[in-house]
């Protein structure tokens, strides 16, 4: 096969494309220039985008003797990316920017390109296995559960899955670092990713600040409707967030206070005690499914962040509509974000989260 | 494999390698006072004699550098701070809006930091000077201009510039001239009393040298103030004194000069031939510069492939064997619109799909015709993938409420 070879400058892509060039596979190295500023030099590694990440990539792209190009894609990265961020939180929800470059950039502009200069797939370093089980591509979790990229992974459709390949799948991260050594890939050591990539200096309430503007507004109680402080912009806030709240006067019976609800049209954060977080029904919107679309009301795993945990729920959906019920109720679950859903280590597909509700309890 | 990409580099020429080894099997520093220092000091001075007999100045007026960069760098600020120093009037500094990298950054970084007010001398849509417009710029204030530098001919498109008549048109009052002539030594004939410059820059590699030398031709008594300080090796440069690098450079030099007349017609017939193919195979590619082949460089052919985007056909020649550019890079290697052609005014949509194929002197009609073999099928596809797709996404963009 053809195959391009996404190349970050870290060492899981790295050993990804070093595995498909023993594959056997014709492979081209891609670096993806997606910082707005492709001159910017920073210290450290953080993920995608700086000079120095290039240079790791190409050097990495030398060692296993394969071409290296750079694709620009920073308008596109912007607009789908950054642009998406910014609007989700100014509509006070939380997305997963990692997520939508997945859906957006690496597994749609540069997959559309790859296949139209002639490419037949595109190899990744992502921590995650794929089985073609001669009807369709499964999408599954990686064997590293600490590592485990399924769900970034959870927006993709039959015909990106079956443009890709992810061959760390089998392998551990520190399997992939001892190979790493091994072929004299310098990028061996370089430590993992964590932050946003486009926020280079991690800090994301000041970048939501710059890019929203901060407009003060209250601190509400969830429970009484009393107005217990107030807050520099809504940007900062997040469901289930406790850090930041900065209220004087604790609740009667002691306990911590949780924001519990964002509304940027009021300017309210909400805020309540840790019973109110807890939420056994979501309403998502959007269904993406890797492979077939589940039964109505089949038992699956849903996993609401990327290295959350996953619950046994069920699953009904109509037209654009996804409904989860969790069998145990979660805490901290906010609008925007992805639910992910499972058949044992399958994914299932994924949905936006719109809202969420506790059912009545059965008594 | 067709290397059409001479532009970038040429092969080192034998008589270059020749110089080089022999050179690199004596030891000695040029500076140092005995035999092995005399020795170095004599291959120095003696490829100095040789590129000033190349050039057409003479030996005092070569100062060797580490390549076009640092020569182009020692000109434009060297002339700059000098010019200041004598009258701290002089802050305005003339370059074309086609300039190299290296004559147009140290330029603007005047303007940003030492306070020089810079005009961009416009060109026509060929990419040559408007010599109109420099006359204006000239008679708007001649005594607060501190250099002029013009390129002798342009990288990516190969145009040539008018530069005799750049001088004459800065002799009046007495402003100095710079001109890279990178690409134009060895392709055109550039003889540096003849033009009347003050300052020319030159690299080895573009002419069959080795990497990492070149100079800086610079006119007896124009005063230059150091970029690189420290031991004076070179007069307004410092730093020990690549002997092996100078003996080489100097005989790819006079190699190339020597050969340049009937190396021009020779290569000038291969490009004739690529351009007439090209735009045979590829009936809507736009070549652009001068169509006169007279007035560009014989190894240049610069076109445009409208609805392609030229990393994708550089890439996919390149899987094919055939070896071009795209005109300008970054060290990222992220392709950006290149400032020549936007200066020629040339649809930004269409500067994206730029090539550049530059001949030399090992080129044959076998590179051509492999290009022209492979061309037209990349030119398909790179089109294909030019065309934007729609795919459903998990939520539309801007819904939010």
């Amino acid at each position: 096969m053809k195959v391009v070879a996404a190349l970050s400058g870290g060492v899981d892509s790295a050993v990804a494309a070093a595995h498909a060039v023993d594959a056997g596979h014709e492979v081209v190295a891609v670096h993806l220039a997606l910082t707005p500023d492709p001159r910017e030099f920073r210290d450290g590694a953080r993920g995608c985008c700086s000079l120095e990440d290039a240079r790791d990539a190409r050097r990495v792209a030398d060692v296993l003797g394969i071409p290296f190009y750079v694709w620009d894609l920073a308008d596109r990265f912007k607009e789908d990316v950054i642009d998406d961020f910014v609007a989700e939180y100014a509509a006070g929800r939380t997305p997963n920017p990692c997520l939508r470059c997945n859906e957006r950039i690496k597994f749609a502009a540069v997959l559309d390109r790859a296949l139209d200069l002639g490419f037949d797939a595109v190899a990744t370093g992502h921590y995650a296995t794929l089985h073609d089980n001669g009807q369709y591509v499964e999408l599954h979790r990686s064997v590293d559960d600490a590592k485990d990229q399924s769900y970034v992974l959870s927006v993709l459709r039959q015909e990106q899955l079956a443009h890709s390949l992810f061959p760390l799948g089998p392998l551990r991260k520190d399997e992939v670092r001892r190979i790493a050594v091994e072929r004299g890939l310098l990028v061996a050591d370089k430590p993992d990713s964590h932050d946003i990539c486009f926020i280079a200096d991690g800090r994301t309430s000041e970048f939501l600040r710059e890019h929203i503007g901060a407009e003060p507004g209250a601190i509400v109680d969830a429970e009484t409707g009393d107005e217990l402080g107030a807050h520099e912009g809504v940007h900062a806030f997040t469901v289930g967030q406790r850090k930041g709240l900065h209220i004087g006067q604790p609740r009667p019976d002691g306990a911590p206070r949780y924001v519990v609800g964002v509304d940027p049209s009021t300017r309210t954060v909400l805020v309540g005690p840790e019973q109110l977080l807890r939420v056994d029904f979501i309403v998502g919107e959007s269904p993406i499914w890797c492979g077939p679309a589940p039964e109505q009301g089949d038992a699956v795993g849903a996993q609401m962040r990327a290295h959350g945990r996953e619950l046994p729920a069920t699953v009904r959906y109509e037209d654009d509509r996804v409904e989860v019920s969790l069998l145990e109720p979660e805490r901290g679950v906010a609008s925007g974000q992805t639910v992910a859903l499972y058949e044992r280590t399958r994914v299932v597909g994924s949905a936006t989260i719109m809202s969420t509700a506790r059912q009545p309890q059965p008594h | 494999m067709a290397y059409l990409d001479h532009a970038a580099t040429t092969p080192v020429r034998p008589e270059a390698l020749a110089a080089l080894t022999s050179a690199y099997e004596q030891t000695g520093n040029a500076s140092s006072l005995h035999g092995a220092g005399r020795h170095a000091r004599k291959l120095v001075e003696e490829a100095r004699e040789s590129v000033a007999a190349s050039l057409g100045c003479r030996p005092g007026e070569v100062v060797f550098t580490s390549g076009g960069t640092e020569s182009d760098n020692l000109a434009i600020k060297g002339i700059f701070w000098s010019r200041q120093a004598d009258d701290a009037g002089r802050t305005r500094v003339l370059c074309s809006a086609v300039e190299h990298h290296a004559v147009l950054d140290p330029v603007l970084w005047l303007g940003e930091h030492e306070k020089a007010h810079v005009d961009l001398i416009g060109v026509d849509s060929v990419g040559r000077v408007e010599l109109a417009a420099l006359a204006e710029l000239i008679e708007r204030d001649p005594a607060s201009i501190a250099l002029i530098s013009v390129m002798a001919a342009n990288n990516e498109v190969g145009t040539i510039e008018p530069v005799a008549k750049i001088v004459d048109l800065a002799r009046e009052a007495a402003i100095p001239v710079h001109s890279d002539a990178v690409q134009a030594v060895g392709s055109i004939p550039i003889d540096f009393a003849l033009l009347g410059l003050d300052a020319l820059t030159v690299s080895s590699h573009k002419v069959g040298g080795p990497h990492g030398v070149g100079a800086l031709v610079a006119r007896r008594g124009r005063t230059l103030e150091p970029v690189l300080h420290g031991g004076s090796q070179e007069r307004s440069r410092s730093g020990t004194l690549d002997a092996p690098g100078i003996a080489g450079f100097a005989a790819a030099l006079a190699a190339a000069v020597e050969c340049r007349e009937d190396s021009a017609v020779r290569i000038g017939a291969l490009r004739d031939n690529l351009v007439r193919g090209v735009l045979l195979a590829v009936p809507d590619a736009v070549l652009t510069g001068d169509r006169d082949p007279a007035g560009r460089l014989p190894g240049h052919a610069h076109f445009s492939f409208p609805g392609c985007e030229g990393d994708a056909l550089l890439m996919l020649l390149d899987a094919k064997g055939v070896e071009c550019s795209t005109g300008s890079a970054c060290t990222a290697g992220i392709p950006e619109p290149s400032h020549v052609l936007l200066a020629m005014g040339v649809d930004p949509e269409l500067a994206r799909g730029s090539l550049r194929f530059s001949l030399g002197w090992t080129s044959t009609q076998s590179d051509v015709d492999e290009l022209l073999d492979a061309l037209p099928a990349v030119v398909d596809r790179a089109r294909r993938a030019g065309r934007p797709r729609i795919r459903p996404m998990s939520r539309s963009l801007g819904a939010s409420e």
